[in-house]
């Protein structure tokens, strides 16, 4: 590894690989997305299309007394202003969420949330449509609304469901994992108990192309056709179906391409139900396309937890227990992307990458009159929460022990020989090699250095810190055994077409918001039949053109549909060596797969290619008894466990102790995430995810005041990090398969925006330890840091 | 009102509202759709264009304004199949993920190297600094810049090895 910053810039990867196969390989989808010729739902235009635009709540709380819409209808341009009544008319005012739980299409009742939506607008051109939206007269009666949440639970507090029969409470659920007598046994044996309240703020996942759709609707088919910003759209048609009253084959939703996710794009939003419904009113195509700041106010916020942890252990750092109690914010609607049995995600995981002897965690879950949501920002559901939990606790341990942070982590991670690894919240953790891992990292960075250049800039008063995690993901959702959104299980179809001359198509299920699916997939079917890759097509991101599955989040495509892929290739492969044996006139035992040909054993000049065997699958002459014609396949994979993947991220800050301003000066980052595709896709979505986790940690927060109102409804207020608030990403890799995973992938998408963020905290809190400072929350901006080098330090919530 | 302004070298006259912005103007008008649209309030963008050579964000320029100028926006970039070298570099170096940030950044990465051939990573990320990009951590974004230049300035010699000759 070069050490100047220059050698480091001018140093490019060998770029002229080609493999087919495993290995850098430059990305497919690049070609037309460099020359603006990419395809996303604001570009589509059809013709007649009108445009839609959304009125929504200024207030958090709110009884709707009248609305008023003549004038707006009368504005020029105007064809058609819905309101909730017009909706309840046709029993569309409500819709289920990924929860089970409902929300309003329109608001009918009252307004739960700042940026609830109250009616809409189709008009014949957008600015039409945003003026008639001020011309809209609505009479609020406003209510006292729950901001504080934990004060949501108290006896006084206004009920924000009213419209859940019998509901006296703003209670959403309580959960529980682990066994709380044992835990409680084991914490009265500890020598040291050490607890900590910390805060996971809510967040936004805020990709670039904020929400939208196109629906055209048409009514002599009946069919309905929807382009929109989905990660899921398999899940969402079938939604739809039930929403609506569609008959699901005559849905067909598109994702064209996505301007990014992170979760963003995974629940439904009333916007897009208003198009279908603009679109069957007005007998013409409509768009809606959201605005940045209703994206920050109105769609799938993250986290939002509050959490108290407390960690037991002995004096020598060997720990012993993790217990841990929860409130969880969940807005106004329980819209929470999870599986059904998980209300709480997969925050089961909160015992990290270590040997514990007992575990308990209770949460409850509240509403507020906030926006709805609580999995997104690239978190693979709760796991983010989970992770930063637990490398918080533990440099709390470490602080309290005075003992070095990565050494307490040495002597505490699952040994290799003990995977599979039961945990104790029951989580069967696949595979791991943990050390190697973390000795990398610290060998990358230089950490005995570190330490040592840090001990004498503190000995000058310079506050420099050096922050670790490690981490362990459970992704890849899931078997279908306990895994199901909304009755669908999470399980992934492929299906695969070899066409006469030896070139491929692939239909996936999930869908690409930048991760590169068009490259990676042909990558597995090149490596599996030895196909090139560019003689490869992948589809994906419509309904009517490929097989069901639900979708692209919780780094679930390579781990599920990854393995669809590869299985489906495989299934070819056999089809491939019955037709091959009739071609080499030998019998299939007597036959050996080198990558792209059968040939016979002892042989290698006695061979066919997978292209002659294409040729002859759909060519004349006989085929092998029981063989049909053609030479393609179809799959769908239920995974047999989650994967595992791991990482350990070593992060170097320097705080001014004149301002409080924090400047990261170096990342390393240390990724295992078993067989890898290619690595440099695998390195763009590790560097992704360390600038999530520099914005969660130093600058993201969306904030209400006592009223409800949102703080952070705009770019300008709501920090996302830029070129200069982020150093030189420094990443590594060790490779510890899956062994349950055909090509023994785990999936990397969500690794670093998961492990980043306590990294980061960690080294500001090690910048702050000649203070005193054990603990402080994020968003760790320069006023924050101020407070906690001054012992003010409080939660941001 | 009407407004005529030249796009990529081809001329254009249209009537429209005196408020419309430049990027509804290219995108809804003209169709020109590679130039993205991504927040209210001129941080994010993804909407840069050339306006006489220098980059703008057409979110933050009304069409009006336009009027009599010279823009130039992704579409342009590339020679028929030939990629411009700062198109080859974001693509040789991963300097993009979802692509939709892509356009603006592209636009602003060829204005820098043509006022400052060799720039250095701080000069890059000072360049980029009013743009945000969710996907990428801007390592590869500036690598893609690096690229460029360095092959620019390589077969810029290797052109005048050749004219010497
Ligand atoms: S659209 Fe965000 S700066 Fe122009
Ligand atoms: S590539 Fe997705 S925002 Fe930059």
């Amino acid at each position: 590894m070069s050490t100047t910053q220059d050698a480091k810039l001018t140093e490019f990867d060998d770029n002229d690989q080609k493999p087919i196969g495993f290995g850098r390989m430059l990305r497919k989808e690049d070609a037309r997305l460099l020359r603006g010729r990419g395809r996303f739902v604001d570009d589509v235009q059809l013709p007649g299309m009108l445009h839609l635009a959304i009125l929504r709540s200024p207030f958090a709380h709110a009884t709707i007394v009248s609305i008023d819409t003549s004038a707006a209808e009368a504005s020029p341009g105007v064809k058609a202003v819905v309101t909730g009544e017009t909706l309840k008319g046709l029993g569309l005012a409500w819709m289920p969420t990924l929860s089970n739980d409902v929300q309003a299409v329109l608001a009918t009742d009252k307004v739960r949330f700042q940026g609830q939506e109250v009616a809409f607008v189709v008009a014949e051109d957008r600015y039409q449509a945003r003026d008639a939206l001020e011309l809209i007269d609505v009479e609020y009666d406003v209510l006292d609304p729950v901001i504080d949440v934990r004060k949501a639970l108290e006896p006084d507090a206004p009920i924000i469901r009213t419209d859940l029969e019998g509901k006296t409470n703003n209670h959403v659920f309580d959960w529980e994992t682990g066994d709380e007598a044992e835990t409680d046994r084991v914490f009265a044996s500890a020598d040291v108990i050490v607890t900590e309240d910390i805060v996971y703020p809510r967040v936004h996942p805020a990709p670039m192309e904020t929400c939208g759709s196109v629906a055209d609707f048409d009514p002599v088919e009946g069919k309905l056709k929807l382009w929109s910003t989905t990660q899921a759209p398999h899940a969402h048609r079938t939604l739809y179906a039930i929403v609506a009253g569609i008959p699901e084959h005559k849905i067909q939703v598109i994702a064209p391409d996505i301007g990014g996710g992170f979760g963003n794009k995974v629940p439904i939003y009333p916007g897009y139900v208003h198009s279908i419904v603009g679109s069957i009113v007005t007998g013409k195509p409509v768009k809606w396309m959201e605005d940045r700041s209703e994206n920050l106010i109105s769609t799938g916020f993250a986290r939002d937890y509050i959490m108290r942890a407390e960690i037991a252990a002995t004096n020598e750092g060997k720990i012993l227990a993790i217990r841990t109690n929860v409130l969880a914010d969940h807005g106004a609607f329980n819209g929470t992307a999870a599986p059904v049995k998980y209300p709480a995600g997969f925050f089961g995981v909160f015992t990290g990458s270590y040997d514990l002897q007992a575990a308990h965690c209770k949460m409850t879950a509240v509403y507020t009159n906030k926006a709805p949501g609580g999995v997104a920002y690239a978190c693979s559901f709760r796991i983010t929460e989970a992770v930063y939990l637990v490398e918080r606790i533990v440099d709390v341990l470490a602080y309290e022990l005075q003992m070095d942070p990565a050494e307490l982590r040495l002597k505490n991670f699952i040994q290799p020989e003990q995977f599979p690894y039961t945990t104790k919240t029951g989580w069967v953790y696949d595979s791991g090699n943990y050390e190697p891992t973390m000795r990398l990292a610290m060998e990358m960075a230089g950490y005995d250095e570190l330490r040592k250049e840090q001990a004498e800039k503190r000995a000058r008063g310079e506050l420099m810190g050096i922050g670790i995690s490690f981490f362990t993901e459970a992704v890849g959702a899931g078997p279908r055994k306990n895994m199901d959104i909304l009755g669908l299980g999470m399980a992934d179809g492929c299906e695969l077409r070899v066409h006469p001359t030896g070139k491929a198509v692939v239909r996936l299920s999930v869908k690409t918001q930048g991760q590169g699916h068009e490259t990676t997939f042909a990558q597995i079917i090149a490596e599996e039949l030895g196909i090139p890759p560019a003689d490869i097509d992948v589809v994906h991101g419509d309904t009517d053109n490929t097989p069901f599955g639900l979708g692209t989040y919780g780094s679930r495509s390579t781990p599920v549909s990854g393995a669809a892929a590869a299985l489906v290739a495989r299934k070819v492969r056999d089809k491939a060596k019955l037709i091959a044996s009739a071609m080499l006139e030998v019998s299939v035992a007597d036959l050996d797969w080198v990558k792209g040909s059968f040939q016979v054993k002892g042989d290698p000049g006695m061979s066919v290619t997978i292209q002659d065997i294409a040729f002859r699958a759909h060519g004349a002459g006989d085929l092998p008894d029981g063989v049909e014609g053609g030479l393609e396949a179809q799959i769908c994979y239920n995974p047999s466990n989650l994967t595992y993947p791991h990482g350990a991220y070593i992060c170097v800050v320097d705080v001014d102790p004149g301002t409080a301003e924090v400047k990261v000066r170096r990342f390393i980052a240390v990724d295992d995430c078993g067989t890898r595709i290619n690595p440099m896709i695998i390195e763009g979505q590790v560097h992704g995810g360390l600038t999530d986790g520099v914005g969660m940690a130093l600058m993201e927060m969306i904030s209400f005041d006592e009223d409800g109102n949102c703080l952070g409804a705009s770019l300008m207020d709501y920090l996302l990090p830029t070129a200069l608030e982020v150093p030189d990403w420094e990443t590594g890799f060790t490779v510890t398969p899956s062994p349950h995973h055909p090509i023994g992938a785990k999936g990397v998408g969500e690794s670093a925006t998961v492990g980043s963020p306590p990294a980061i905290v960690n080294a500001v809190v090690d910048a702050l330890k000649p203070f005193g400072v054990r603990h402080a929350d994020m968003p760790l901006t320069p006023s924050r840091v101020w407070d906690a080098m001054r012992g003010q330090a409080t939660p941001p919530i | 009102m009407q407004v005529t302004m030249t796009v990529n070298g081809v001329e254009y006259s249209r009537e429209i509202e005196g408020r419309m912005l430049l990027v509804h103007f290219l995108r809804d008008v003209l169709g020109l759709t590679g130039t993205h649209w991504g927040c209210d309030t001129s941080n994010c963008g993804v909407c840069v264009v050339w306006m006489d050579g220098e980059p703008v964000k057409s979110c933050t320029v009304l069409a009006a304004m336009a009027g009599g100028h010279e823009v130039r926006t992704v579409e342009d970039l590339a020679d028929g199949a030939e990629l411009d070298p700062i198109q080859e570099g974001f693509r040789q170096c991963h300097g993009l993920q979802c692509g939709f940030c892509t356009p603006g950044m592209l636009m602003t990465c060829r204005a820098l190297l043509d006022k400052n051939p060799d720039p250095t990573e701080g000069e890059i990320r000072e360049a980029i600094s009013g743009q945000i990009c969710r996907c990428t951590g801007y390592s590869s974004i500036i690598r893609s810049v690096r690229w460029a230049a360095v092959h620019e300035a390589t077969s810029a010699r290797e052109q005048q090895e050749v004219a010497a000759q």
